[in-house]
């Protein structure tokens, strides 16, 4: 099997599903953010749908929906989950 | 009779039902304005319950008390410095994982909590099941389940409050453990915290913010009256180095 690769939240496409795998973000306050909304490793995100300009982006995590710009996405790597690799 | 007048703060995420519970308990006694010097909107009511009257503060609905936005400051700084007799935390029961973040970073600040997870009603028909018996048994504080909107679980809250109020409750709230080498970092700070701002303040939070490099709950610190005349003396030794 090969393994899924890994990606940034901003490049899934809206009806992807998405497991976070780590936050890579120098601004601390932003990391902390993104934590509180519930953006931790390990955990799935739904995507939404994309505003009619492209950005931002609804996500759903943790039972709830959630929107970041893509300055926020482009930090949260992780992989695609497609119904073969769950 | 002379009443005893108690203070109650409501913390919880935004959308869990927090100013409905609000507005169940205190009905039309309540007025709104904003907080001294910030543009969050300030709720505060009362109600009295079996011969104790309680004022309740609606804190700003809000997913963390760290992450340094005004509300959050306001919520933080109001449980910390205010030091309210309770601090009810409402959950989203459809949501409990993202809500438990907050429970857990009240529970650290301080152990006069009760937890009400709301919307009970709504997990029902979701086929969520919560064992709030076992959540109270993991989190050290009571938990209740309410429907705010339907009225239910709240005779259950005001007896728990007022049992709380009375000192019938003792709460032993869950204790978070960090990595070994922030134990260790928690360990050597709070003998320091505590000579610094006595024992008014929960130590062992305030040594982790000041891990985390909390500088916004430094300056808070900062505009708070000297906690005692002990430390007024240490630092009036060090002549015009007055800075902390």
């Amino acid at each position: 099997m090969v393994r899924a690769k890994i990606s940034r939240l901003s490049d899934s496409e809206p009806g992807e599903r998405f497991r976070i795998a780590k936050l890579d973000i120098n601004d601390d306050i932003m990391k902390r953010r993104l934590l509180d909304l519930g953006f931790v490793p390990g955990c799935e995100v739904a995507v939404l749908q994309k505003s009619p300009l492209g950005d931002p982006t609804a996500y759903r995590v943790c039972n709830t929906t959630i929107a970041l710009r893509k300055e926020e996405s482009d930090h949260i790597y992780g992989e695609r989950i497609y119904d073969g690799n769950e | 009779m002379a009443m005893n007048e108690y203070t109650i703060a409501l913390a919880g995420n935004p959308n869990t039902g927090k100013s409905t519970l609000f507005n169940v308990l205190t009905g039309l006694r309540q007025h709104t304005g904003n907080w001294p010097g910030k543009t969050v909107v300030h709720a505060e009511g009362f109600f009295t319950y079996n011969n104790n009257r309680y004022r309740m503060i609606d804190l700003p609905g809000t997913y963390s008390l760290y992450s340094n936005s005004a509300d959050e400051e306001v919520a933080r700084d109001f449980i910390i410095f205010e030091k309210p007799d309770i601090t009810i935390v409402v959950l989203d029961a459809t949501a409990l994982e993202r809500n438990l973040n907050l429970a857990l970073q009240v529970l650290e600040m301080t152990s006069n909590v009760i937890v009400c997870v709301n919307l009970m009603d709504e997990a029902k028909k979701k086929g969520i099941r919560i064992d709030t018996k076992k959540l109270a048994a993991t989190l050290g504080v009571p938990v209740i389940p309410i429907s705010a909107r339907n009225k239910e679980g709240i005779d259950t809250l005001l007896k728990t409050i007022d049992s709380m109020v009375l000192g019938k409750i003792k709460t032993n709230p869950i204790t978070v453990r960090y990595s070994p080498e922030i134990e260790q970092c928690i360990e050597k700070l709070i003998p320091r915290v505590k000579e610094v701002i006595g024992d008014a303040y929960p130590a062992r939070w305030v040594a982790l913010r000041l891990l985390d490099g909390d500088m916004s709950l430094l300056r808070a610190f900062q505009q708070q009256p000297l906690p005692s005349v002990k430390e007024v003396s240490i630092y009036a030794c060090h002549g015009p180095a007055k800075s902390i």
